[in-house]
């Protein structure tokens, strides 16, 4: 257990590094050791993060519109990953067969960055949504797989014998032994996903879009609005941060085993 | 024990590992008896082949020579109680869930099994703990919820690897007390894998010395002595010392 002094020394310091991250920044515009043409301070970010909260200019749709449609469009690919990517990474950790039949093709895949598929997606399905939830797929797929395929792979095998000297049956082995023993693993594959989806978003809507955050910062840097550009990326950083914690929250939840 | 019923007849085990480096030959025509609800101890050096010699008694591996014959007839899988070196329990799991997973893949429904369980458990003294996970217990408790599982497969015969060997000398002593008491109240047939000569002696109705390179029966000792036995006795020391003298055990 940690103490309640300790815990609020790291809170404590937690802070700090905000407050001099940001107070740095803000110092170093302010001074004009950078011109706040090229980057805007954090006040100025803020102000232009509340406005642009209602405002539609100078790009056309407001923040909440953009952020709206990017989280829809990440989200929905990062399920679709997690709910195809997770069980076929444990059939495969498990099954000699799906193993056998599925790794080549996968081993090949894996490699290839996500933004690699963005001309061949973009020639097939245009720069609409299918195309962009299957590039965020594919970069949110690759870990949900490797994760839950070693999860299973790296089972204590006398944990697995233990289940068998007691008669399991290997479908008995597979979902009371290997499964729960690999959900740790599992989560940090999605946790993993949920970061690749993200970022791999802002890249795909950074190239073919026509709104989302990625849009937005593109359109920032065309207009020359370093704010607009900072607001976007910290919307984008601050939600992935909510994001994560959020999923530690579910895993302390399912698999609390291994916290304290 | 006046008339002794044959219980499993190891039979000439042998057992060679083919590596990348070559053959290694670990058993080498080992024949033990085990009689009906002995408390037999095979006493053996670290790296000897002791635990291999359980995985094939339980089945989990197939010798390259010889055979394991079973006076009631082979058992299934899930017909012996196992307690593996080191404590493995399931650490997703709590006690109770430990405990009853053996009945729980055979498909006893749920009140039965925990009746079964909640016996076993307060047998090893974990009554109150049933809801804990391995997470929240000491090592020897941890070995205990090892002997309750294994207990509540049921079996008549129980296998156990070291259970102690991880544990502290104090909660060795008082495991090996606890065990002798959990034999007497429920008697079964228990063949209990040490590396430890005191706690050889201090178990065994019986000692089966193991040794050599590839490992093969030594000898056989019958400590007579009444129970509990004192380590300081001068018979437990005589035999000890007799032990050591034909061994190649680290001591
Ligand atoms: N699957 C395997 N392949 C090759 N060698 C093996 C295998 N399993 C065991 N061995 C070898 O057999 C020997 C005996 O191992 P075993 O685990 O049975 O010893 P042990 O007597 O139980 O030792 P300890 O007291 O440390 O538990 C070791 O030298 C080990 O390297
Ligand atoms: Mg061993």
């Amino acid at each position: 257990m940690i103490s309640k002094k300790e815990k609020r020394i790291r809170l404590l310091l937690s802070i700090a590094g905000l407050v001099i991250f940001f107070g740095v920044w803000e110092m170093a515009v302010q001074m004009g050791f950078i011109s706040s043409r090229i980057l805007s301070p954090p006040s100025k970010v803020v102000s232009a993060f509340i406005q642009k909260l209602t405002d539609t200019k100078p790009e056309g749709a407001t923040l909440i519109t953009h952020f709206l449609m990017s989280f829809k469009l990440a989200l929905s690919a990062f399920l679709a990953a997690v709910i195809i990517g997770v069980p076929l990474g444990l059939f495969m950790g498990q099954y000699k067969a799906f193993d056998r039949f599925l790794t080549p093709i996968f081993e090949i895949i894996r490699p290839i960055p996500p933004i690699a598929w963005i001309p061949i997606v973009i020639l097939v399905a245009g720069i609409g949504m299918s195309g962009k939830v299957f590039i965020i797929f594919v970069a949110a797929f690759v870990p949900c797989v490797i994760n839950s395929y070693l999860g299973i792979k790296l089972t204590s095998p006398v944990l697995v014998n233990v289940a068998r000297t007691f008669g399991a049956s290997d479908w008995q082995i597979f979902t009371k032994v290997c499964i729960p023993s690999s959900l740790n693993m599992v989560f940090t594959g999605v946790r993993n996903a949920l970061g690749a989806s993200w970022s791999t978003l802002v890249a795909a809507e950074m190239l073919a879009s026509t709104g989302g955050l990625g849009y937005m910062i593109q359109m920032g840097r065309q207009l020359i609005r370093p704010d607009i550009i900072l607001v976007g990326m910290l919307t984008i950083g601050c939600t992935g941060a909510l994001l994560s914690w959020l999923l530690g929250l579910l895993e302390k939840k399912v698999a609390p085993w291994r916290y304290r | 024990m006046a008339v002794q019923k044959n219980k499993i007849s190891m039979k000439n085990i042998s057992k060679t590992f083919t590596t990348r480096t070559g053959d290694v030959s670990v058993l080498k025509d080992v024949s033990i008896n085990v009689f009906e609800n002995e408390f037999l101890v095979i006493l053996g050096p670290g790296q000897c082949g002791k635990t291999v010699l359980m995985n094939i008694l339980a089945g989990l591996e197939q010798p390259t020579g010889g055979e394991v014959v079973f006076a009631d007839g082979t058992p299934k899988m899930g017909d012996l109680g196992i307690v593996f070196q080191k404590y493995y329990i399931y650490p997703w799991k709590n006690v109770m869930q430990n405990v009853e997973l053996s009945q729980e893949v055979k498909g006893v429904d749920k009140k039965t099994r925990r009746e079964s369980a909640q016996k076993y458990i307060d047998l090893v003294g974990l009554s109150g703990f049933e809801k804990s996970i391995p997470r929240e217990l000491s090592g020897g408790m941890k070995q205990r919820v090892g002997i309750a599982r294994a207990y509540a497969t049921e079996s008549d015969i129980m296998i156990m690897d070291e259970p102690f060997g991880a544990l502290d000398a104090q909660t060795r002593y008082q495991m090996q007390e606890e065990i002798l008491k959990i034999w007497e109240k429920k008697k079964r047939t228990v063949i209990f894998v040490t590396s430890n000569l005191e706690e050889a002696i201090y178990l065994g109705d019986r000692i089966i010395l193991l040794g050599g390179s590839p490992t093969s029966v030594k000898a056989e000792y019958i400590p007579d002595m009444p129970r509990p036995r004192n380590y300081t006795s001068k018979e437990f020391l005589d035999l000890r010392n007799e032990i050591a003298d034909n061994t190649d055990l680290a001591l």
